[in-house]
């Protein structure tokens, strides 16, 4: 083989190369897109996870919202209180302090809650919400157990325990994922360190919910009218806390008779 | 013609349990539960409240809205109480609880009859007596007729196509209405087809009921207006589309509504019910019931008064033969399995099969092994492995891509996957998903 080939080959392809990257570097100059430096500092604090939990496109899609001031500093439901600490010493504005974590609001494992009948059919709640009586389980508010929010959960906090989907509130990132996959709407998001959780989700009246499940709220009222801060109210035979208020004294959990406040 | 469509199958029919079988009448005799919503639209309105006294026929409940329905009385009683209670669908529905007193007093609806002859029925007579018998769509979904009888443009109507077809298997009551009450059926079909002048009437029947096939031909011999399509038997020949696909040819899918192919189809019962609406002013208090299956000690075809209990006909059926490991409201296809025997008989329960053995429940699903039988038999012209499989993975833009709502959750890729997969129930559910999503 010629060598002066290999040689002009070599040259030519150099020569090109030279030139394209003179090019690339005036053009890179002159259509150089501005990005705003606040954007960039804030995409570099959040967590990078691109779970979707605060709404927007990614983490680049949150940083751009937060820096144009459309989203809050605290809109990162993943990174939490520190997180938005340091956003907020970007871009200025406040934060609430609080974490929040997933909830199951219901108690009745295989042992407590009973089955109307025997499912037969895919393992997912949201197909088993279509059969009779919105799924197996005797009770239609509370959990079925077959984990479409396990699948919903990025990061593994969710389990199913003994028939029911229990949260690791260590692990949850609050990104509520899990909040909207449930086809029951049982999961909520509740202050990280609440003092006292209602675990039971029945709308039903007290009868009603005694026949299905030995652990579910019946609606009497009694934690209501004990509670000192007045954060205890009874919508629909079902006790509803108000995290603002509570205080986490325990005169709740002392009283209920069934002991569905945790 | 070729009377038929792609897909479908073959299930054993189990109809020669009932169908030379005479129909019985059943009176109830414990208390009879009205649900407001035995029909598709608004619930109905109670016009009755506790402690009143009421007779059979006379209504308890009004129209709440246009796409609607009136509820009457099947029974003479007391209302006893309007709660909530468990219907066939497994879900608790507003409903009127009236205390039968045995006694079955008429209140005087014969003289809301109409005697005039045909040609001199006027369509405004002939919907407000449909629209005050309270009549709805008797194959299962309970839409109101007087809402089907009043299309957007009436004119483009060429075809009344009645469902005679009765595709699902063990279910013999539209074929026992025939044999019994051929007259009144084509009565009922006569009087929607002057209601649209120059449609043509089409009585659409599987041909292994070639006893009401005969019947039905020598009752029209000589007649233009109306003929009799032998179809051919196959599953799911009676679903609205294939049905008018078979009949007429014309291809609807699931954006479009029968009017869009110049069809409107009627089941049985419902032209039954219209023709004794208009012709003997009854309201639809009663309708035929089959109670079947092989765990039902006689198998038997009931004039069911609405709001009976589901226990009460198996009992009157002879009660169970051994232990039932599955009782299924409607056809054993596309019926609703129920965990309840209390429950009570509405204007679109067909039938209360009984069977001995659980099945599906027998199987437990495996993973596809891409055989392709449920797009052979898929009548919606869909892939319902590649839908299960989308639906599996969460996909519902491929889902949606794939023409998961062309699906008519017939059941026939369930019946014949040998995988034994859950195909038809995880579809419908995704369907349901999506339906929910739209209406938000």
């Amino acid at each position: 083989m010629d060598v002066m080939s290999i040689v002009i080959a070599a040259a030519v392809i150099g020569a090109v190369g030279i030139l394209a990257a003179v090019l690339l570097g005036i053009a890179s100059e002159k259509f150089k897109v501005e990005v705003d430096p606040k954007e960039e500092a804030v995409r570099e604090v959040l967590p990078g996870n691109n779970c979707g939990g605060c709404g927007y496109p990614g983490c680049d899609g949150l940083a751009a919202a937060i820096a144009k001031g459309e989203a809050k500093p605290d809109a990162c439901p993943v990174g939490g209180p520190e997180v938005a600490e340091k956003i907020a010493q970007i871009v200025g504005g406040e934060v609430s302090a609080t974490k929040k974590v997933a909830y199951v609001k219901c108690a009745g494992n295989c042992e407590k809650a009973k089955d109307a009948y025997q499912y037969v059919g895919p393992q997912d709640c949201r197909i088993a919400s279509n059969s009779p009586g919105a799924g197996p389980k005797a009770c239609s508010y509370g959990c079925m157990g077959y984990g479409s929010c396990v699948k919903a959960c990025q990061f593994g906090a969710i389990s199913i325990i003994d028939g029911i989907a229990v949260v690791d509130k260590d692990k949850c990132k609050s990104c509520g994922m899990c909040v909207a996959a449930c086809p029951r709407n049982i999961i909520e998001m509740v202050p990280y360190d609440a003092g006292a959780k209602v675990q039971c989700n029945s709308k039903d009246f007290g009868k009603d919910v005694k026949a299905a499940c030995s652990v579910g709220c019946i609606g009497c009222g009694i934690c209501a009218k004990n509670c000192p801060e007045g954060a205890i109210t009874v919508e629909g035979f079902l006790a509803k806390v108000d995290y603002s208020k509570c205080t986490g004294c325990g005169t709740c959990k002392e009283k209920c008779p069934v002991k569905v406040i945790e | 013609m070729k009377f038929t469509f792609k897909g479908g199958i073959h299930p054993y029919e189990g109809k020669e349990l009932t169908e030379d079988k005479d129909v019985k009448e059943y009176l109830p005799k414990g208390d009879m539960v009205y649900p407001l919503s035995q029909h598709i639209g608004a619930p109905a309105k109670p016009v009755v409240k506790k402690g009143d006294r009421v007779l059979v026929g006379q209504l308890i409940a009004e129209a709440g809205g246009f796409v609607s329905a009136n509820i009457h009385s099947s029974v003479s009683g007391t209302v006893k109480v309007i709660e909530n209670r468990l219907t066939s669908s497994g879900s608790k529905v507003n409903s009127i609880v009236i205390e039968n007193d045995g006694q079955f007093e008429e209140a005087d609806f014969a003289t809301n009859a109409i005697s005039k002859p045909l040609n001199e029925l006027t369509k405004e007579e002939i919907l407000e007596a449909i629209k005050s018998a309270g009549v709805v769509g008797m194959g299962g979904a309970g839409f109101p007729t007087h809402v089907k009888l009043s299309p957007k443009e009436p004119d483009k109507i060429d075809t009344i196509i009645v469902n005679a077809s009765e595709c699902e298997p063990y279910l013999t009551s539209d074929y026992r209405r025939i044999i019994d009450e051929a007259d009144k059926v084509i009565g009922g079909l006569e009087i929607v087809l002057t209601m649209f002048p120059g449609a043509k009437g089409i009585i659409g029947i599987e041909d292994n009921k070639p006893k009401a096939i005969k019947l039905l031909k020598e009752k029209l011999a000589g007649r233009t207006d109306i003929i009799v399509n032998a179809l051919k038997t196959k599953y799911p020949e009676g679903a609205e589309r294939q049905l008018i696909y078979a009949n007429t040819g014309r291809y609807i899918n699931s954006n479009m509504l029968p009017a869009d192919a110049g069809c409107i189809v009627h089941n049985v019962d419902t032209v039954y019910a219209i023709y004794e609406a208009v012709r003997e002013g009854r309201p639809l208090i009663d309708r035929l019931v089959t109670v079947s299956g092989d765990a039902i000690t006689e198998p038997t075809n009931f004039v069911v008064r609405m709001g009976t209990s589901y226990k009460e006909l198996i009992e009157a059926a002879g009660g169970f033969k051994g232990t039932p490991d599955k009782v299924i409201a409607g056809g054993p296809m596309m019926g609703k399995a129920i965990y309840e025997l209390d429950l009570p008989a509405t204007k679109s329960s067909s039938a209360i099969l009984c069977m001995s053995k659980d099945e599906v429940a027998e199987y437990e699903p495996s993973a596809c092994i891409r055989c392709g039988r449920c797009v052979d038999v898929c009548p919606g012209r869909v892939m319902p492995n590649a839908l299960a499989n989308a639906v599996e993975r969460d996909d519902m833009d491929t889902f949606m891509s794939l023409n998961g709502m062309e699906c008519c959750e017939c059941g026939c890729c369930s019946y014949i996957c040998p995988a034994k997969r859950h195909l038809t129930q995880t579809i419908a559910g995704a369907r349901k998903l999506v339906l929910a999503s739209r209406k938000k």
